[in-house]
């Protein structure tokens, strides 16, 4: 399945190579390379490219491309999916999934792939049964290690690969038992929303076809339980509204802009943690703003506006008000570009959804439990 | 770290820059040193030193400093000398690095890699199954032809491995060694055959993956296998669920006949091409009537179903594939939802799935139309995806809704991606041609977009009104002059190529424009592209037969400018032209006809998508992607006209008990392999012989009652009575017997082990999953809560700590393989012996603290129990409850529909252990809104029950949709007593008073025991405690299948292996006490049998007696 894999990142250097069969070598990421050219912009680089012996599948994750080789016919996603739980498991290794973070950690990195592929194909991708095998790395340890010459590599003989449940080793014991839900809700504003679930391996679907119950043994550690979408009609309210006079002049070098934010329906709650981000367009030079309230950036390279906002206060609508500066001649733009929008809503779900109850079998004391709800902006693109 | 570190890893190699930077500090390693100032060759030299030393720090510091290079691609090959030395490291890291080289190297190094092979031979029989699977996947990994055999070898002994993990690694080994001699097939393939059979979840998908890369031609190996892989599915990892998956499509499309209607099925039409009408019509009468769908078939497409909600995009792609591919149309529907919902995830997945979605579309608009919106376009989107998305809305448009898409497209249009705007333009160009309602309005708007500011646009627009007009060609006069205008100023060449094509088809409808065109054209012919001059070419052509008073001579100045033009083709059509419409003595008969030739009436392109052609592509592959077959492609065969014999797939058991006797060298080995493989074996005898003539008569008996009509609604809400865990292998099974009463063939017997042997998976898989629920608690109070929980997991939980714990102490492989081991290769019928007691009392022998411990711990936990179960304290080892052998489907009517008021509600006993205690039945209600309006606030209201029995009532239903149905689980402790359970069960508006009375047989649990044991606790339960009644039957009935069949279906009960033909034993404990039942049919001379029932609990025993001796004397 997969053959090799190369990390370039995004200066188009290929900072690492594994293979995992004979090796391939480097010059066949010249293909991808010239790929990303033809497209522009990384997000356009085709995810897969034929070339003449191999096929080349790539993602593209914190500026830094997975590119893998494959030589026959494969389910693509099949392969996406496995690099994105590569990139998922760097992440949770070393914090953050970058060049410098693989290249501090190249030995475990090297190991983490060894074991998360055998001849190509995927053989341990749970993150808890590779941190059975192999130790993330803290300071401490790197320094013990160091001294005494120890290794990341757990010295316990793993079981966790032999058990019929990969996401939990056999026998996990804590003096506290701890059960935290994280019910996090995202609104996407453009795109409609169906009532759809999708679930981490652990529950078992019959429970949850027939009573509606969630009934998992659950993994150790921080997981994600299930994904849900939740149809728009069920949707209270769009929580924000955004009040906007964007107006370009003709055969004039300068433009209006003026946004208001303002609260809908927050249910006495407290709208925090906004940012604006707006994709200006080729044509503006610089922007000359005043906010009531917040910092602004603008990027004249990539024509990027960033409107850090913060809390919404009822009372005083934060506004963002001033003038565009246009490249004089060019013709002025036709279309106004469109509000990204972010926010946070504390201790609300807005689907309503709340976590009923908690049963534990099997054990007799009580664990302790711990429900927190956030709302958040997801997709929320605003027309103007 | 600090840049200062970081600086150094630049360095040293890319070795880990935090570890070197603090060894330059620490100075304990010499390693410190060396890296700062050396060149990269005298580096080299250090490694070498480092490596020589005697210093494990040194070498892993070298190790790791190796391993940089070669994760950077630097050459690191000539230290293969020193580091080969390494790899009978004791240290693990250095030891897993040195294997890291290896694999890397050791193509290149062959000879000296030879030198690292016996390290690994070695270690292949260490007694730990994590060493010996570790040394497979290095020593298969070593790309040396020489040591072919040696792999060919390892292979084979680790396919019959008796740890799981072992057979794994075995499958993967397959693929290396193909790939390395290819000459090996025909020996692999029976590794593989042999590995197919194997049932553990781990290996399956492994093996799979072997099959698909080694012999994906033999699909004859699946059949024996196909509805194992089916079952087992749910439950294998993710990336296995994948490939088998996308296996078990290509099965069935070459082993089922097609589900699809003739009328639905676009795919149909192919076949059928050229047959004559009257036969497809016929042909399709025909199916029609006698079209019923394989239950193997239908096992496939239920068993997937759930897995639509895995998390892993692959998964479900998967699945939704194989639904597009091997589903009815009508059932296709439901993996629209799950596939919009991976559109949420990264771009790459988005980018796939959108790909299917666009191919599915075009069949089929009905599927995703409900998600039109979720094909809207973000301006934040890569315009990869935009553009995926904007076909899959034009696909999706159709009268309803072209006037919300259209202004969804005027967005797109001012998008400031070209690119996409492009795009957009062209969509609206098919939306006009597709619907024709709308082909003005988006004409209109089409030409509204030729005073675009932008040129791409406009170039776009007037390609795509080319062909809109070249569809309706009637009056267009005004649009043709107002692009004949834009002319002047736009340059994009297919523009200008499209505008002069337009003019020139029309030149009888703007006379006066058209050659005024021509002489503008003229001027600048030298100057234009080569598509624009062959337009102009044609203009002149057209122009010149049309209106060649004024036109002629402009037509020669450009026919004599073309004849010297660079570009050949425009040469070539020069030529052409001229001979064809000026005419002279050469020119033949065609030169009349040019008329009709240039101004032909031109068939309207048709506006299609591109992904019209994808369709022959399996859904979800590579190739579907790339739009071309890609290398090792496995074509996707069309349904077979008539089906192969569907009997293939079914199950011989003997044969799999055979195949699963482990390898008889084992036994030589050590006394506990050799103990678990004899137990085997008997285990495997005696259950052969009694399955030789199988349940599946009364079992098929039983269902046909339950309803026997083979539509799907009543199947579903039929399966809604069984247990959570089996109702699926159980429908199948079902099916499966249903299938086999009908065709009378005498396959009855072996299909009905199959039933067993399914519902057995199920059951042990579920059984495993709950004992391993109760592994997390450790302490001494946690086990002291135990007790109170149901006991058979607990005991089921001892076991498995006992060989945990013995894992590490002792290394003995075989026991830790136990629990993976054991639920899959049990076959059939007989409950899962856990662990034996002898087993047992081999553990303790052989290892001291541990087992004992737990075994105390054990006794410990049971002496706080009551009296009665003292009695167990000695010998509390013997009851291992075990999965029940069989699960009857019979449900019991709790409440009608009529005296509920059209609320029915049915219990049925899924013999599981009770989750809300272990004392408590659990009992399984189902109910159904048999009403036309809403049921809601189901609930239990009051109850009455007799002293001591509890009950665990389900939570409140909020309401039930009319022909809606509900199954909640319950569970009643009755005390050990066939007392009535009585109780309300109330809606919102009423309340009905029920009642549940447990058969005897209910009230038990199975206990796997020895022969031996069972002896000695019949011996104690003597006198009082025995009962017992002689039966007369017919001798056919006292075949050993026949009475255990007969038993079972009466009293969930395990079965005890026994020595002697004419003796079956049963035993069992009762659920509220753990009480003992003990159950002996002797046969004796003649049509004679003594039935025997020893308890503590006479009452229960006595009834049970009562109860068995009818059945069991029935013919």
């Amino acid at each position: 399945m997969i053959h090799s894999l190369f990390l370039i990142n995004c200066s188009g250097d290929i900072f690492l190579e594994k293979h995992w069969k004979s090796v391939v070598s480097q010059s066949v990421c010249d293909y991808f390379f010239e790929a990303q050219e033809k497209a522009a912009d990384v997000e356009n680089v085709p995810p897969v490219i034929s070339t003449p012996h191999h096929y080349l599948i790539s993602i593209y994750r914190d500026k830094l491309f997975f590119v893998s080789v494959i030589q026959t016919e494969v389910p693509p996603l099949f392969v996406i999916e496995f690099l994105h739980r590569v990139a998922d498991t760097f992440q949770d290794y070393f914090g953050e999934c970058s060049e410098a973070a693989i290249k501090d950690n190249v030995v475990i990195v090297y190991e983490l792939l060894e074991e998360m592929l055998d001849n190509g194909f995927p053989l341990a991708t749970e993150s808890n049964i590779l941190k059975e095998l192999i130790k993330p790395p803290t300071i401490l340890r790197s320094v013990v290690n160091s001294i005494t010459g120890s290794s990341n590599v757990g010295d316990t003989l793993p079981t966790g690969q032999l058990s019929n449940i990969p996401w939990r080793r056999a026998g996990v014991k804590y003096t506290n038992n701890e059960a935290y839900f994280d019910v996090v809700e995202e609104i996407d504003a453009i795109i409609d929303k169906s009532d759809d679930v999708s679930f981490h391996p652990c529950i078992r679907f019959k429970r949850w076809e027939s009573e509606r119950v969630l009934s998992f043994i659950p993994p150790d550690g921080n997981f994600r339980l299930i994904s849900y979408r939740v149809s728009s009609q069920n949707l209270v309210a769009i929580p924000v509204y955004v009040k906007h006079c964007i107006s370009f002049k003709e055969n004039s070098s300068c433009g209006r802009f003026d946004i208001t934010i303002g609260p809908k329906q927050n249910m006495g709650k407290t709208i925090e943690g906004i940012t604006v981000t707006v994709h200006m367009p080729k044509v503006v030079l610089n922007m000359n703003l005043t906010p009531t309230q917040g910092s602004y950036t603008f990027d004249p390279v990539t024509k990027v506006l960033t409107w850090d906002v913060g809390k919404i206060t009822p009372q005083k609508l934060p506004s963002l008000k001033g003038l565009v500066n246009l490249q004089s001649g060019a013709p002025k733009p036709e279309e106004n570009p469109s509000l990204n929008i972010q926010f946070k809503i504390q201790q609300l779900a807005i689907s309503g959804l709340k976590v009923n109850r908690l049963d534990m079998y099997g054990e007799k004391y009580k664990p302790f439990k711990g429900v927190k709800y956030v709302t958040k902006a997801g997709k929320f693109q605003v027309r103007t | 770290m600090s840049s200062n570190s970081f600086a150094y890893s630049e360095q040293s190699g890319g070795g880990e820059a935090t570890e070197l930077g603090q060894e330059a500090t620490s100075t304990i390693s010499p390693s410190g040193a060396f890296g700062l100032f050396s060149s990269d060759l005298k580096k080299n030299e250090d490694l070498k030193q480092m490596l020589e030393s005697n210093k494990d720090s040194a070498k892993l510091d070298a190790m790791k400093r190796i391993v940089g290079m070669i994760a950077k691609g630097k050459n690191a090959s000539e230290l293969f000398p020193a580091v080969v030395k390494n790899v009978a490291s004791k240290n693990i890291e250095i030891k897993k690095l040195v294997y890291v080289y290896l694999v890397r190297y050791a193509e290149e190094q062959q000879d000296l890699a030879l030198l690292s092979i016996s390290t690994f031979q070695r270690a292949l029989k260490d007694p730990n199954q994590l060493i010996r699977a570790s040394a497979l996947r290095v020593l298969s990994s070593i790309r040396v032809p020489i040591i072919v055999p040696i792999m060919m070898l390892a292979i084979k002994e680790a396919s019959a491995d008796l740890s799981p993990y072992v057979r794994k690694n075995a499958a993967h080994a397959i693929q290396k060694l193909y790939s390395l001699d290819p000459e090996q097939k025909e020996m692999l393939i029976e590794v593989i055959e042999k590995l197919l059979k194997d049932k553990s979840t781990l290996v399956a998908g492994s093996v799979v993956m072997a099959f698909e890369e080694v012999c994906p031609d033999r699909i004859d190996l699946i059949h024996k296998n196909y509805r194992k892989l089916c079952n087992l599915l749910v439950d294998v990892e993710e990336w296995g669920q994948v490939v088998i998956i996308h296996m078990l499509t290509r099965y069935a499309r070459t082993q089922f006949v097609s589900p699809w209607k003739e009328e639905d099925g676009l795919e149909d039409d192919e076949k059928n091409f050229y047959d004559s009408d009257d036969d497809q019509k016929e042909k399709t009468d025909k199916r029609k009537k006698s079209y019923t769908m394989d239950p193997d078939h239908r096992l496939l497409i239920r068993n997937t179903k759930p897995l639509l909600q895995s998390r892993n995009a692959a998964v479900v792609m998967a699945v939704a594939q194989l639904y597009w591919h091997i589903s009815p149309k009508s059932e296709v529907g439901i993996i629209s939802k799950s596939l919009v919902r991976l559109l949420r995830s990264n771009r790459e997945v988005q980018y796939i799935v959108l790909q299917n979605i666009a191919t599915m579309s075009i069949q089929r608009k009905g599927m995703f139309e409900p998600y039109l919106k979720s094909f809207y376009v973000r301006s934040t989107d890569p315009t990869m995806i935009k553009t995926l998305k904007l076909e899959i809305l034009t696909n999706l448009a159709n009268e309803a809704n072209i006037s919300t898409l259209l202004r969804e497209f005027q967005t797109y249009v001012k998008s400031q991606d070209k690119e996409f705007a492009a795009a957009t333009i062209q969509t609206i160009g098919r939306c006009a041609t597709n619907i024709s309602e709308v082909t003005d309005t988006c004409l209109n708007g089409l030409v509204c977009l030729l005073s675009n500011r932008d040129e791409i646009v406009v170039a776009e627009s007037v390609v795509v009104i080319k062909k809109l007009l070249q569809m309706q060609p009637a009056q267009h006069g005004e649009i043709i002059k107002h692009m004949a205008k834009l002319l002047d100023s736009i340059t994009v060449p297919v523009a200008r190529a499209s505008i002069l094509w337009l003019i020139g088809e029309n030149c009888e409808r703007v006379p006066k424009i058209a050659p005024d065109v021509l002489r503008k054209m003229a001027k600048g012919f030298t100057s234009e592209d080569d598509l624009v001059k062959l337009q102009i070419l044609n203009l002149g052509a057209k122009l010149y037969l049309t209106n060649s008073k004024q036109t002629k001579l402009l037509t020669q100045y450009i026919l004599n400018l073309g004849k010297y033009d660079q570009n050949y083709d425009i040469r070539d059509r020069t030529r052409f032209i001229r001979q064809l419409i000026v005419p002279n003595e050469k020119s033949g008969a065609l030169s009349k006809y040019a008329k009709k030739i240039f101004l032909a009436q031109k068939p309207a392109p048709l506006l299609e998508s591109p992904f019209k052609d994808r369709d022959h592509f399996q859904l979800g592959t590579l190739s579907h992607t790339l739009n071309t077959k890609a290398t090792g492609y496995l074509e996707l065969s069309n349904w077979p006209e008539v089906a192969p014999d569907p009997s293939v797939r079914n199950v011989e058991v003997i044969e799999l008990a055979k195949e699963w006797t482990p390898a008889g060298k084992a036994k030589k080995e050590n006394p506990a392999k050799k103990f678990y493989s004899e137990s085997e074996e008997e285990e495997d005898s005696s259950d052969s012989s009694s399955d030789s003539d199988s349940e599946s008569g009364s079992a098929s008996g039983e269902q046909e009652e339950e309803g026997d009509s083979s539509d799907d609604s009543s199947e579903d809400s039929s399966s809604e009575h069984k247990s959570d865990s089996e109702s699926a292998s159980e429908v199948g099974n079902k099916r499966t017997a249903k299938r086999n009463s009908k065709s009378k063939r005498k396959r009855d017997s072996e299909d009905g082990e199959n039933e067993n042997e399914k519902s057995k998976t199920s059951d042990s898989s579920n059984a495993d999953s709950s004992s391993i629920e109760e592994s997390s608690s450790d302490s001494e109070s946690e086990s002291e809560s135990e007790s109170e929980s149901e006991s058979r997991k607990v005991t089921k939980e001892k076991e498995k700590k006992t060989k945990q714990n013995i894992n590490p102490l002792t290394k003995d492989v075989s026991l830790l393989d136990l629990d993976d081991f054991n639920p899959v290769s049990t076959p059939v019928a007989l409950p899962t012996p856990a662990l034996s007691p002898s087993l047992i009392a081999d553990l303790e022998g052989l290892n001291l603290s541990t087992t004992s411990s737990v075994i105390t711990k054990e006794v410990r936990l049971k002496t706080s129990e009551e009296k009665s179960r003292k009695i167990f304290k000695d010998y509390n080892p013997h009851i291992m409850v075990s999965t029940p052998v069989f699960v009857p489907v019979k449900t019991h009517v709790l409440l009608h529909r009529m005296s509920g008021k059209g609320l029915a509600a049915h219990y049925f006993f899924p013999r599981q252990p009770c989750i809300f205690g272990d004392k408590m039945v659990s009992v399984q209600i189902t109910l159904n809104n048999t009403t036309d309006r809403k049921i809601e606030n189901i609930h239990i209201g009051g109850k009455r029950l007799p002293v001591g029995m509890q009950m665990h009532v389900f939570n409140t239903i909020e309401s039930l949709e009319p022909e809606g149905s509900i199954t909640v689980s319950m569970g009643i402790d009755f005390c050990d007593s066939t007392q009535t359970a009585s109780f309300q069960l109330c809606t919102k508006d009423d309340c009905f008073n029920v009642n549940i009375q447990p058969p005897v047989g209910e009230l038990l649990l199975p206990v796997a025991m020895s022969e031996k044991d069972f002896k000695k606790e019949q011996g104690m339960l003597t006198g009082m405690n025995e009962t017992s009644t002689v039966i007369i039957a017919a001798p056919q009935n006292f075949t050993p299948s026949v009475i255990l069949q007969k038993v079972v279906n009466v009293a969930n009960v395990g079965v005890v292996p026994s020595g002697q033909d004419h003796i079956h034993r049963f035993a069992a404990k009762t659920v509220h006490s753990g009480s003992l039942m003990l159950v002996t049919v002797e046969l004796k001379e003649g049509s004679t049998a003594q039935l025997i029932i020893n308890t503590e609990k006479t009452v229960i025993g006595s009834v049970l007696l009562r109860e068995l001796k009818p059945v069991l004397s029935q013919g």
